[in-house]
């Protein structure tokens, strides 16, 4: 990416480390990373008082390939869902394994969940001050249950971190944002049921025109104080899909009811931002404006 | 007075045979070695107690812990210092009471005092987050990495420690580790000579988790303050000068007593006792 910029356009020089501002104040290196970040499949969080749930859409490279890992243990009370660079991923919370198991070793106790994603948001932020390598090229959602209750972060490769009570990354994620903004105020007395009822209604938003949830793609993972991080995945995960009226997206249903109207408002949103976005980047002159950049499949990124 | 400990009163050497001086200055060092001037390790100044602290005495009793240990720094036998306290709070709701070295006691005390610090960046204002983080069984599992990575290194802290709070569950807490590392629990505690003079008296009471239920907290007040009676009157080390802290389950709160003295002393019959120390006059 950073030749072909430079190749093709002459035109950004402040890209080629993560130690060099911009003169508009921006560090592109780690921007590409949350670009990264963004073609990754979507991957939805969300938390009640007593419930947090991971949801998220694996990809297969090709037909006979097997589907991208998405939601990945931690420790009984400690999940992540990734979207982005899996192998990045993988390294993180290899080291999140490490920390909790730490934790139970000198402690006697679980990791904390804040604690454990300022940890690798500690890490993430020093590769955006240093010269030879690179930020991570992931996002987490970070989802645990603790003392304190039930938790769901968000982690960036730029080492920024927030807790939120609905969230979603990766590929058409603003779809799923629409709809938890919709919803947020239902969640906190939501049953585990409902819970990840609304998250599968989430993801199944960000899917692409002619795709469904199946039980190949749709992962689900469940934690909560009394019930230690369950992950659903291929058979398991079908009594969940079968709660859903509808596999596809409401785009791909067409105007059939109420709610899709709403939908299709809702995209018509998404995609007037992502425009304005676009347009902002070009107007400020050095950043990576082309499609090329954008679309999902166009990048050999991971899933 | 003779300050010569070899002759406090030994029995004679006629009954029981010389006494055996490699006892007393047992040492790490090879004794080869030692006769060539030289040695397996560098100098160490922190392999054997130097000041020191006697014991730490625990109870549970219905509703919580009692925990005392006297305020005495002795070096050797010569009480260097009457203002020691032993009794540690960490965090909100935990006491750590420390025997043996007091050099290693206050480099226990700073570990812990990080502890705490770095604890209360992870809970920041939130004082629910804080009092929920970091119970007495955190401490204690701690507490014995710490000792035991330290004796694998060859180089102990030298304490004994019992660490007194309460649990995640808001249960009480009461467990013993020491400069090896080794860590157990039990309704009544003691180190050093507290656990050969104090413990009887402590089991004449409580003996098993059931009894736990029986003992009031008067009584259990009342057992500590005539242990450390005792522990005065037999431990040489001692002094009638201690801490106590009173830990409740049902409020988890502690309640800490400083400068308790002993009370109700009699020594009337020290007049009697015969054979030890100097030939008396």
């Amino acid at each position: 990416m950073v030749c072909f910029n430079r190749v093709i356009t002459f035109r950004n020089n402040y890209d080629n480390d993560a130690t060099t501002f911009s003169p508009t104040g921006r560090i592109f290196q780690v921007e590409y990373a949350a670009e990264a970040t963004k073609q990754g499949s979507a991957a939805v969080g969300l938390v009640s008082k007593t419930h947090v749930v991971l949801v998220a859409l694996k990809r297969n490279a090709e037909e006979l390939g097997s589907y991208q890992k998405k939601v990945i243990m931690i420790d009984d009370h400690l999940g992540v869902a990734l979207a982005g660079l899996a192998p990045d991923a993988r390294v993180l919370s290899n080291y999140l394994r490490q920390q909790a198991m730490s934790s139970k070793m000198v402690f006697n106790r679980p990791l904390s969940v804040s604690r454990a994603v300022y940890s690798i948001a500690d890490k993430a932020q020093e590769n955006t001050q240093s010269a030879g390598g690179r930020p991570y090229g992931v996002g987490l959602l970070v989802a645990g249950v603790d003392v304190t209750g039930p938790h769901l972060y968000e982690f960036q490769p730029s080492g920024s971190v927030l807790e939120y009570v609905g969230a979603a990354i990766g590929a058409r994620s603003q779809a799923s944002r629409t709809f938890l903004e919709r919803k947020f105020e239902d969640f906190p007395n939501a049953t585990r049921e409902q819970l990840i009822e609304y998250g599968l209604i989430a993801l199944r938003d960000t899917l692409a025109q002619d795709k469904e949830l199946n039980s190949k793609n749709t992962t689900v993972a469940v934690v909560s104080k009394n019930e230690k991080f369950t992950i659903y995945d291929d058979e398991n995960v079908q009594q969940w899909l079968d709660k859903l009226d509808s596999l596809a997206n409401s785009r791909s249903r067409g105007r059939q009811d109420d709610d899709d109207d709403d939908d299709e408002d809702d995209d018509d949103d998404e995609a007037a931002a992502e425009q304005a976005e676009t347009t902002a980047t070009a107007t400020s002159g050095d950043a990576p404006t082309t499609t090329q950049d954008r679309a999902p499949d166009a990048m050999d990124l991971e899933e | 007075m003779n300050h010569n400990p070899f002759h406090w009163g030994r029995p004679s050497d006629s009954t029981y045979g010389p006494y055996n001086q490699q006892i007393a200055h047992a040492s790490n060092v090879n004794p080869m070695a030692r006769q060539q001037q030289q040695s397996d390790f560098p100098t160490m100044h922190t392999q054997r107690p130097m000041m020191t602290g006697t014991s730490v005495l625990a109870i549970k009793y219905q509703d919580g812990i009692v925990i005392a240990a006297d305020n005495m720094g002795s070096y050797g036998s010569l009480m260097k210092l009457d203002n020691v306290e032993r009794l540690l709070k960490v965090g909100q709701d935990t006491i750590v009471g420390i025997s043996g070295d007091l050099s290693d006691l206050q480099a226990i005390q700073r570990i812990l005092n990080d502890l705490e610090i770095d604890e209360s960046y992870d809970a920041g204002d939130d004082e629910d987050a804080l009092a929920a983080g970091l119970k007495a069984n955190h401490v204690h599992e701690y507490l014995t990495r710490i000792m035991y990575n330290r004796r694998s290194k060859m180089d102990p802290l030298w304490n004994a420690c019992i660490v007194a709070g309460f649990d995640d569950e808001g249960k009480s807490f009461l467990k013993y580790v020491d400069l090896l590392g080794v860590a157990f629990a039990s309704p009544t505690l003691a180190t050093g000579f507290g656990a050969h003079l104090a413990i009887p008296l402590l089991r004449q009471r409580v003996d098993s988790e059931a009894d736990v239920k029986k003992l009031t907290k008067a009584d259990a007040i009342q057992l500590i303050k005539d242990c450390m009676k005792v522990l005065f009157y037999r431990d040489a080390r001692s002094l009638d000068k201690y801490s106590m802290a009173v830990l409740s389950e049902s409020d988890q709160k502690v309640e800490f007593h400083k400068d308790v003295k002993v009370e109700d002393m009699k020594w009337a019959f020290a007049k009697g006792i015969k054979g030890y120390g100097m030939p008396q006059l």
